[in-house]
């Protein structure tokens, strides 16, 4: 019988393989031996210490990668900062030219590049011919347009110099281009680090950089392991870590750089919630969870990996999926009649099945098809978890394979508590035909991406990034661009030291302090509560004289004030924008009726009647820019290409900690709450050492202009006593800490527990009278993050 | 860390298994061979029915990316293909000559070289069925007598269907008189867009008992139905009606059947057998032209529903032009060399 015949009665479906030839060829010429990419340049291949990448569909090695030195690094770091100037100094229209130019090489070489990325990383072609490469491809085009709009579009922002930026295995050249494109777009230059396991495309991507001729220095790859990334990461020269990759390292590299004035994006981990509402289309439903979790072999950050399924219809769709994955097949990566590939690494392959081992210990019942995995190769089915508690492992561990545990829910409350019920927050996915719940839902989700009736959905248009430990920064989008840029201001700007408290604390004058019978307390909750410790501390004017006295708050006050926060926080978002408008309005107004009283505060604390007058002018004029602001910091619509729209909604970041400067204490404390509570924030505010009283007197004028209790506390004493618990409180979202290098790092340090959004200012002073510098939309948007809900529409 | 890359494949301890290829229909037996009696109409059922269009649609455009057919499967394919074919004409100047002609065409719908080396019988290959108006039934089963080749008469006021009630069903009558094995009946898609199910159904019944022994394909002109589950709706009715097949199309809309409209019709097909047990025949119909659109619907069929659905008694291409691009694709693959139209027996 021939083959014909037999598949005539079979139908089966037969190998279909891409070929790979020219990529072989490719590593052929090269002798399957690489270097750095420095300064234009290639490194010797055959010196130093090199290391294997491997096939993980054959696990045979394919290629040999230069192990980068700390010297490899610091050439690469220098032939960037070299190259810097220059390439800012090329202006927008020759950098968009560049730009433009590497995406049609991208998409001239298309093909090669997919098909050595599915070689190096295991990956369906059918993925990296489809999505990754396009996507890729996509990203440059978007950003060579960033690049031509540059100027017009961000006129008072500059490049932040020279990037380290340090991607993973998942989606090697993707996330290349996440990097590279908005860096150059900026006019920044970089120094990049592909991930050990999948190195080779960003080599080749290096070359492709060569024949568009774009000048030595501004892209730089070296390769290697952990080791090559610290380097990178403390190399002192280095202006930005731009970093995709696990929440534990983006932990270290946080850690790493606290206080040495590295800006840092980081794009961690996920375990990022599915939810199935029962009048959801089942059927497509199941398609989504293949994208969901199976794309990629569920090593996606964003995947889909806990189904949250309501009750009535969890056996259908539990039924459903079982025989969807009974037709999947898995197979190699080059075949295009496959739906998974293989794992990248045995490392990882061990830790997908120990999970699943663990959890099944623990009682979840897992269940996998009956055909089985190929033998040669690093492969792990398509696997599905049920009887799993939101306490079990498999619900809480990011797995980074193709691991999907289902939940039950009964209401969309219960549904979302569950979603949020992670450390996590990068993406979530909604499927229900009804969209008032579909809307109602997504913006209560924690997560960066919500997709509705979808998943797994991209654009160069629509930033990506996490809340919670999932990091912080966006990739992709207006919001993307700006992790690469800062302020001009900032560079002009005089370094002036931030003045401390000991700047401004008059000695008391021998022969004692005479007590007065006025104590301010600590504002917590909407009420004035003494200090947990009952200890206070006084407060001097410019004379020496006392002025007064002010709570000594301790670790309990700072957690008395959190928890008042965070129960403030989710009502005081809900507002309309228009009411916090209306409240600031009448915060202003109310403290305007006080003008007699504060200024004579400050001109006591100053000895300056004039500055406090201007002072008091300057408060009041900033609290009206925010009540102007509030119902003016608005998203957008992204146009991504799709049918669909893709709402950008900018969203508080939640319980914010600030930690106010000390000088100017009226107009600096409300240059720091103001900002916060108008975009929908709780703030729990550490007010000037020199000046708490500027912030106690505030108590009442918060009271009476209808500022819910919570929204506002101020917590008074020694910042040495009170902002380490603040600082490193795993229930505060974000902090902003305007004070001397020394606190920029300790913030930036104990922020690692939670992840937690940092704003420091490493003692460098603002100019708080300057409209620039002290106001404006860099607090707004220190003071929100980003949710993208992508919202495909058609009947 | 390299080094664990380079220290060959861990021992699997599973035993190697290969993708399933039994159908994707759960835990469900199949009544095979019995034909569907249908059943009450169950309107909660209608009710409940969820498409999301752009859900749909995403997983329709990549059902013909995730996977590939090549070389001598592709080439096993497009034979089974050609065996799905209802080859047919339907056009105002059909003559008993034409009729005869595409008959030939279908009772020997490659060339005998070529199927010799594929290594398929000689006469392994024949269409599906041949589909005419009602006028030319008995040409058609003149033409086509003693090679079992079925009949198929569009009926029921084709294409629109609009003619009174009784006239349509004396319609189907007559082609049944006259030999037809198969009825390609047209639905009122008024009773569709104003939700009238009852209607719809009683009407699918009527047909239904007037073509007795014949077998009923519901055409439920997809292009003028507006929303995808409206298409899944209408399917369950029809099925609910008795109906052997649904159809998409009849190819005089102006858009006819398209790979959203088929996934969409499939699942409806899938949730009927897990409903009832009985597994009711798919057709689209009007702008499948090429091979490759042909490998994609039964690509469709296979993932949706099973390889069982990708034979006569389940699942039938309404093409008029597909076939001439099959054979062309066959040479090829005997011959290494592209061909042409021309070195190919005329339908």
């Amino acid at each position: 019988m021939s083959k014909v015949a037999e598949v005539f009665e079979t139908l089966e479906y037969g190998p279909a393989p891409e070929s790979a030839q020219f990529a072989n060829e490719w590593l052929e010429k090269h002798g399957r031996a690489f270097g750095h990419f420095i300064g234009g340049d290639w490194t010797d291949a055959s010196t130093g210490v090199s290391f294997e990448t491997a096939n993980p569909a054959t696990a045979q090695p394919i290629a040999k990668v230069s192990q980068g030195t700390v010297e490899h690094v610091a050439a690469a770091v220098a032939a960037a900062r070299a190259a810097q100037p220059g390439w800012w100094e090329l202006g927008p229209h020759v950098r968009a030219r560049y730009l433009y130019a590497i995406a049609r090489k991208i998409q001239k070489h298309g093909r090669l590049l997919a098909v050595l990325e599915s070689m190096d990383n295991g990956k369906p072609i059918r993925e990296s011919r489809d999505l990754d490469i396009p996507l890729v491809a996509r990203h440059f085009y978007h950003h060579a347009g960033w690049a031509q709009l540059m100027e017009d579009e961000l006129p008072d922002y500059e490049p932040l110099g020279v990037v380290g930026q340090i991607i993973p295995w998942n989606f090697p050249l993707l996330m290349l281009s996440w990097k590279i494109a908005p860096a150059l777009a900026t006019g920044n230059t970089l120094v990049l680090k592909p991930a050990e396991f999948t190195p080779l495309t960003a080599l080749l991507f290096a070359e492709l950089c060569q024949e568009v001729g774009l000048p030595d220095g501004v892209v730089n790859i070296v390769t290697g392991d952990g080791e090559t990334g610290a380097a990178l990461v403390d190399h002192p020269d280095v202006d930005k870590i731009a970093f995709t990759g696990s929440t534990d390292v983006g932990r270290i590299i946080r850690e790493a750089t606290a206080g040495s004035g590295k800006r840092i994006s980081l794009e961690l981990g996920g375990k990022s919630p599915f939810l199935v509402f029962e009048d959801a289309d089942l059927d497509s439903v199941v398609e989504g969870v293949v994208d969901a979790i199976w794309f990629n072999q569920g090593q996606v950050c964003c995947a889909g990996s806990r189904i949250l399924v309501q009750e009535g219809v969890a056996e259908a769709l539990e039924r459903k999926l079982r025989a969807r994955m009974e037709t999947l097949r898995m197979g190699n990566p080059l075949d295009k009649s496959i739906d998974m590939g293989a794992i990248v690494a045995p490392v990882q392959l061990e830790r997908i099945e120990s999970l699943v081992e663990q959890g099944r210990s623990e009682g979840a019942e897992v269940w996998q098809p009956s055909w089985s995995a190929p033998r040669e190769g690093w492969f792990y089915p398509p696997t599905l978890c049920t009887n799993v508690a939101p306490s079990g492992t498999l619900a809480q561990i990011e797995v980074f394979g193709p691991v999907v545990v289902m939940m039950t829910f009964r209401t969309p409350s219960e549904a979302v508590a569950l979603a949020n019920d992670s450390r996590y927050g990068l993406a979530a996915s909604i499927w229900s035909e009804n969209i008032n719940l579909a809307l109602d839902i997504a913006p209560k989700i924690k997560a960066g991406t919500v997709w509705v009736n979808c998943t797994n959905l991209f654009d160069a248009a629509s930033g990506f990034g996490g809340y919670r430990e999932s990091g912080y920064g966006r990739e992709g989008g207006e919001e993307g661009l700006l992790e690469y840029v800062r302020p001009t201001w900032e560079h002009a700007a005089q370094l002036q030291r931030e003045p401390t408290a000991n700047d401004g604390i008059a000695q008391p004058p021998a022969g004692g302090t005479p007590a007065i019978d006025r104590t301010a307390k600590l504002y917590i909750g909407g009420k004035q509560s003494r200090p947990d410790g009952n200890y206070s501390l006084p407060v001097y004017a410019a004379d020496g004289s006392p002025m007064g006295e002010v709570g000594r708050g301790n670790r309990k006050d700072v957690r008395n004030a959190v928890e008042a926060a965070r129960k403030a926080q989710a009502g005081w978002a809900a507002r309309s924008a228009h009411n916090r408008a209306q409240i600031l309005y009448y915060f202003a107004e109310n403290l305007e009726a006080r003008r007699a009283e504060l200024t004579g505060r400050l001109a006591a604390l100053s000895g300056d009647s004039e500055g406090a007058s201007t002072e008091f002018d300057a408060t009041i004029d900033r609290i009206f820019t925010y009540a102007a602001w509030a119902d003016k910091w608005e998203g957008r619509v992204h146009h991504t290409p799709f049918r669909n729209v893709t709402l950008a909604m900018k969203e508080p970041i939640g319980v914010m900690g600030a930690v106010c400067p000390q000088a100017h204490p009226l107009l600096g404390f409300v240059s720091c709450i103001a900002p916060l509570i108008a975009v929908g924030n709780a703030v729990v505010a550490i007010p000037s050492e020199v000046g708490p009283l500027l912030a106690t007197d505030l108590y009442q004028v918060l009271d009476t202009s209808d500022v819910p209790g919570g929204v506002v506390n101020i917590v008074t004493g020694l910042r040495s006593e009170i902002v380490p618990t603040l600082e490193s409180h795993d229930d505060v979202d974000g902090i902003w800490h305007f004070g001397s290098a020394e606190d920029a790092r300790s913030t930036e340090s104990a922020s690692t527990g939670n992840m937690k959004r940092t704003w420091v200012s490493y003692g460098r002073a603002r100019d708080w009278f300057d409209r620039r510098q002290g106001q404006g939309q860099e607090f707004l948007r220190e003071a929100t993050q980003v949710k993208n809900i992508w919202v495909p529409y058609g009947e | 860390m390299h080094n664990l890359k380079t220290t060959g494949s861990i021992a699997r301890e599973r035993a190697a298994r290969y993708p399933a290829t039994a159908g994707s229909v759960s835990a469900v037996d199949l009544r095979e061979g019995v034909r569907n009696p249908g059943m009450p109409l169950e309107l909660d059922w209608i009710r409940e029915v969820r498409v999301n269009r752009s859900a749909v649609e995403r997983r329709a455009a990549t059902l013909g990316t995730r996977r590939s057919v090549k070389k001598d499967w592709q080439a096993a394919w497009l034979l089974k293909a050609i065996t799905l074919i209802d080859l047919t004409t339907l056009a105002g100047d059909d003559t008993p000559g034409r009729v005869r002609r595409l008959c030939a065409k279908a009772r020997q719908p490659v060339r005998r070289d070529l199927l010799q080396a594929l290594g398929m019988d000689e006469d392994s290959i024949r269409v599906g069925a041949v589909c005419v108006y009602h006028a030319m039934v008995s040409t058609a089963v003149d033409a086509l007598a003693g090679s079992d080749i079925p009949v198929a008469a569009v009926s029921t006021g084709f294409p629109h269907g609009l003619n009174p009630l009784p006239q349509r069903i004396a319609e189907i009558e007559a082609s049944v008189a006259a030999g037809a094995k198969e009825i390609d009946i047209v639905v009122t898609r008024g009773h569709v867009l104003t939700g009238n199910w009852q209607a719809l159904y009683d009407e699918v019944r009527a047909f239904r008992d007037a073509c007795g022994e014949a077998h009923i394909k519901t055409i439920l002109a997809t292009g003028e139905l507006a929303m995808l589950r409206n298409v899944h709706k209408a399917s369950l009715v029809c099925m609910m009606a008795g109906a052997d097949f649904v159809k998409t199309s009849t190819g005089k809309e102006s858009v006819n059947a398209t790979l959203p409209v088929g996934l969409t019709m499939a699942r409806a097909v899938r949730a009927y057998a897990e409903r009832t047990g009985y597994a009711i025949g798919f057709k689209p119909a009007g702008g499948i032209r090429t091979a490759k659109d042909a490998l994609t619907w039964l690509i469709l069929m296979k993932e949706e529903l099973g390889t069982g659905w990708m034979q006569p008694n389940l699942f039938r291409f309404g093409v008029s032009s597909l076939l001439a691009d099959i054979e062309r694709q066959l040479e090829h693959h005997v011959t290494g060399r592209y061909s042409a139209l021309h070195r190919h027996p005329l339908a």
